[in-house]
């Protein structure tokens, strides 16, 4: 039996396939204008990389921001309840989730049967999302991809007055007509990021072991700086891509959905 | 006697020059470069634009963000205390005053003799400021100044389901897009700043009459908007974006008749 996660995001689109014993192929794309479009070319994707005919899939779940929007899913399941499948799949020992996407941040707290005991989340502020080192990387002018590898050059990071994106950027303007170095402010821009992570981690109170995914977790500086800022190791997922997080619980519920065990 | 006020803003510089009661110049410019620039920039238009000479000028008051930052300032006093002081000069009914500056809000209550009672500041976030209108105006591709023209020609407040400034920026491109009208983006725009503000205001609670100041005051649709939340009508005076620099004026004024009284 095959099935499908679709998690719909504001920035990317992710599809992962499941058998029930391991992930036959994956695909992360741009989200599109109209979010349907997305879900099928990711669908089409995956599809191809695993040699799979869309229609053996036996069922689907979609998941994310845009997850009423995925035309071929059969049930659509929350983000939170997603995420925490897919990394309690992945980790089982995960107590704390820290998931940084595209225009939110997530921080789920769970038990050791992987069920969700509380989460707190900021979609209200560009700030501490992925957005805010997007507008960084371009005042910048280097790849988002790129920012965390400058940062780690970086040996004496700026300071950031506001965690404000508006205010971080003309801040950053102001260093770069100063001559600061691009390394130096991108260590700064990381160190400011975590900072505002790390207010909504301790809202909801961290348990070890502390997992991160969604896309900044490729960030490894930002990653560093939260490690640094919170006094606890964090897990790294590396047997499947962080940002795929979301997409691959989706597939397990609808493993489980589809009579699976 | 003359004396001056000067306020170094974060976006405009502004100087009231009073002689006696009577306001007898103002002048406004932007900031461009440092406040000690600007601070310089200001004193020598005062004397290209009224032909007032510095040394008539018997004392300046400076305040604002950049009030450290003026040479000729020989008093320094608050942002909060100024504009209390100098709405209190122009309507000593006004019991609250609301300020949208460039890069801040501020929200004062003050009693019947223009002392500061409680007040509220917001400048960490840029949602609550004049930057808000400033970014979504440029998204629009309007001048900020034409921002009231459009509000009128709307007819409904599109509702804005982002409070952020950044988020907003790409919300509004999709309404864009979407071909919503741009009189119903702008009216939704500032009914967005005006519940922000509002809140900060109903923080610390409001009491009648209430003064809007600051430059984003001169924007009637801001006006309008605010209006609309706070259920009440507003003063709003031609020297708005005076007040800071007015209340610098006055206090100076009020120093030198001290210190000529001891």
């Amino acid at each position: 039996m095959i099935v499908a996660g679709c998690d719909i995001g504001s920035l990317t689109t992710k599809v992962v396939l499941f058998d029930g014993k391991k992930i036959l192929a994956s695909s992360i794309i741009k989200s599109k204008p109209k979010p349907e479009d997305g879900a099928y070319e990711a669908l089409q994707q995956a599809c191809a990389i695993a040699t799979v005919n869309q229609d053996t899939i036996t069922y689907c779940v979609g998941t994310g921001y845009g997850r009423k929007r995925v035309p071929f899913a059969n049930d659509t399941i929350s983000e939170i309840s997603c995420h925490t499948k897919g990394a309690f799949y992945l980790y089982p020992n995960v107590r704390t989730i820290i998931d940084i996407g595209g225009q939110d941040c997530k921080v789920i707290s769970l038990n050791t049967q992987g069920e969700v005991d509380r989460f707190v989340t900021n979609d209200k502020c560009a700030a501490g999302t992925g957005r805010f080192l997007e507008v960084m990387a371009k005042v910048l002018k280097v790849e988002l991809q790129e920012l965390s590898n400058m940062a780690k050059k970086g040996n004496e990071a700026i300071t950031l007055a506001s965690a404000c994106t508006v205010w971080a950027q003309a801040d950053v303007i102001k260093y770069l007509n100063e001559g600061i170095s691009k390394e130096n402010i991108a260590l700064g821009v990381c160190k400011s990021m975590a900072k505002r992570v790390g207010v909504l981690v301790n809202q909801a109170s961290i348990k070890k072991d502390v997992c991160i995914t969604g896309g900044v977790a490729k960030n490894t500086a930002v990653v560093k700086e939260l490690e640094n800022l919170l006094g606890v190791t964090i897990i790294k997922i590396t047997n499947v891509d962080p940002q795929l997080t979301g997409a691959l619980g989706a597939a397990l519920f609808a493993y489980q959905k589809a009579g699976g065990k | 006697m003359i004396v001056a006020g000067c306020d170094i803003g974060s976006t405009t510089a502004k100087a009231v020059i009073l002689d006696d009661s009577t306001i007898i110049a103002t002048i406004l410019l932007p900031v461009e470069g440092s406040p000690k620039d600007a601070a310089l920039l200001l004193l020598s238009s005062v004397q290209e634009k009224t032909g007032i000479q510095p040394s008539q000028i018997e004392a300046w008051c400076g305040t604002g963000y950049g009030q450290k930052n003026i040479p000729y300032a020989s008093i320094v006093e608050s942002e909060i205390v100024c504009h209390a002081k100098g709405i209190q000069f122009i309507d000593s009914d006004v019991r609250t005053i609301i300020d949208i500056g460039g890069q801040d809000a501020k929200v004062c209550r003050i009693d019947a003799y223009g002392n500061v009672q409680r007040y509220v500041y917001n400048d960490k976030c840029a949602s609550g400021t004049g930057r808000f209108l400033e970014i979504t105006a440029d998204v629009l591709e309007v001048p900020i100044t034409e921002l009231a023209i459009l509000d009128a020609k709307g007819v409904k407040e599109v509702t804005l389901s982002n409070q952020c400034v950044v988020f907003a920026e790409t919300e509004v491109i999709s309404l864009l897009n979407s071909g919503e009208d741009m009189g119903n983006i702008v009216k939704g725009l500032h009914r967005a700043l005006a519940s922000r503000v509002a809140s900060l205001a109903l923080s610390i609670g409001v009491e009648e009459k209430i003064a809007f100041t600051g430059g984003v005051a001169h924007n009637a649709g801001m006006v309008g908007a605010l209006e609309r939340v706070l259920k009440t009508k507003l003063v709003v005076h031609e020297y708005c974006q005076m007040m800071g620099a007015l209340g610098a004026a006055l206090i100076a004024q009020e120093r030198i008749k001290n210190r000529v009284a001891s």
